[in-house]
């Protein structure tokens, strides 16, 4: 099973610009199936970016954020080479880590 | 009583002349000339739209406004249907129980044939799309067929198209005339108004591209298989070209047919075949 992160992290000068896509259903527990039965809720509760032993981002999701979400965001302080370990969590205990090379 | 039998029979002659006057124009109807349609249809196009680049057509409603084509070209550096590429490179390559994979179903092994579909099958008789193809080699194989709007099909036909990007639409119709009826087929029911709204296929496709339907920005009909199959963010999710007849049948308010129903394959044969030379672009994103 490939990862459910896909994440590009190019480094310009000073500045390191990081793409991620991350795959999920983050079901909102509102939407109900064919047969009409409630979908129960499934969605990433944290989103965490660390270069460095430094956390450069960090976010707190809920129900709002769509399905696969995508997150674009740049920092100073990365240089090329260095690694850039992404992870979420979600509300049912599921989680995810990938370790990208900033290039 | 005489005025109105002289009535009768003047209404009768009327029709009489009027069906003499329109016979000739049924005949020349019937002469199906699919070299002169194609031209005429992307000659249509052209010289609506000189500005846009031929083999941009294929984008769709980012081939009409700018705006909406920067937000794409970015989209792009990281596409949504990335994940239904691999999944599909990985599906196309495991093979099925019996040992035998879809490549022993496929001319070249499956890679780089997406601009040949759909072609006209002379022992059928039919038109036969990629999607029927693939279906009906996991038939072959002993395994269960796939539902023909998204997730698997949409990822085997994603990863399909994606060995074939940049290939020129290269569909063929062979001299039979069962091939040239589906081809006036599919071309009938592109024209045809249907539905609650009375809309046909080229009541946005052709009439309006570019145009704002709410808050979209409607596709030419040129080139617009030549992306499939799309993720669109709309549904979150990717789907086939079966998809998409299907939801713009029942957006018309038109009862939509069955998936590969034999109008859905001509109609395919129809806009594929006026689209020869155009690049194949899938798969691709829409909003």
């Amino acid at each position: 099973m490939a990862s459910s992160i896909r994440v590009r992290a190019i480094s310009n000068g000073d500045i390191t610009e990081v793409q991620t896509l991350i795959q999920h259903p983050m079901d909102t527990g509102l939407v109900k199936d064919a047969k009409g039965e409630l979908i129960p809720a499934h969605f990433i509760q944290q989103l965490t970016f660390e270069c460095n032993g430094k956390d450069v981002f960090v976010a707190d999701w809920g129900t709002a954020i769509s399905k696969d979400p995508y997150v674009k965001f740049s920092f100073k302080g990365a240089r090329k080479g260095d690694d850039l370990k992404i992870s979420w969590t979600d509300n049912k205990g599921g989680s995810d880590t990938i370790t990208a090379k900033i290039a | 009583m005489k005025a109105r039998i002289a009535l009768v029979l003047g209404s009768v002659s009327a029709a009489l002349v009027a069906l003499i006057i329109a016979s000739p124009r049924v005949i020349a109807a019937d002469k199906i000339d699919p070299a002169a349609d194609a031209k005429a249809f992307q000659n249509f196009f052209f010289q609506k739209f000189p500005d846009v680049k031929r083999e941009d057509f294929v984008n769709g409603p980012y081939s009409m406004n700018a705006d909406m084509k920067r937000q794409w070209q970015e989209k792009e550096e990281f596409p949504p249907y990335e994940f239904a590429l691999d999944a599909g490179k990985e599906m196309f390559a495991t093979p099925f129980r019996n040992g035998k994979s879809y490549a022993d179903c496929f001319p070249n092994g499956g890679i780089g044939i997406r601009q040949n579909y759909p072609y006209f099958d002379e022992k059928e008789g039919k038109v036969v799309t990629l999607e029927l193809a693939l279906n009906r080699c996991r038939e072959a194989n002993g395994e269960q067929p796939y539902s023909y709007v998204k997730d698997e099909m949409a990822s085997l036909t994603a990863y399909m198209a994606f060995t074939s990007r940049g290939k020129p639409m290269d569909i063929r119709i062979p001299d039979d005339p069962r091939a040239l009826a589906a081809f006036e087929n599919g071309k009938r029911y592109f024209y045809t108004r249907r539905g609650q709204m009375n809309f046909s296929c080229a009541s946005c496709h052709v009439q309006s591209p570019g145009e704002r339907i709410r808050a979209e920005i409607l596709a030419p009909a040129l080139g617009i298989l030549n992306a499939m199959p799309i993720y669109r963010s709309e549904w979150s999710g990717m789907g086939t070209t079966s998809r998409r007849f299907v939801t713009c049948n029942s957006q018309t308010r038109a009862v939509p047919l069955e998936p590969q129903a034999d109008e859905y394959r001509d109609v395919e044969y129809f806009l594929s075949y006026v689209a020869n030379g155009l690049p194949i672009s899938g798969p691709g994103a829409r909003p």
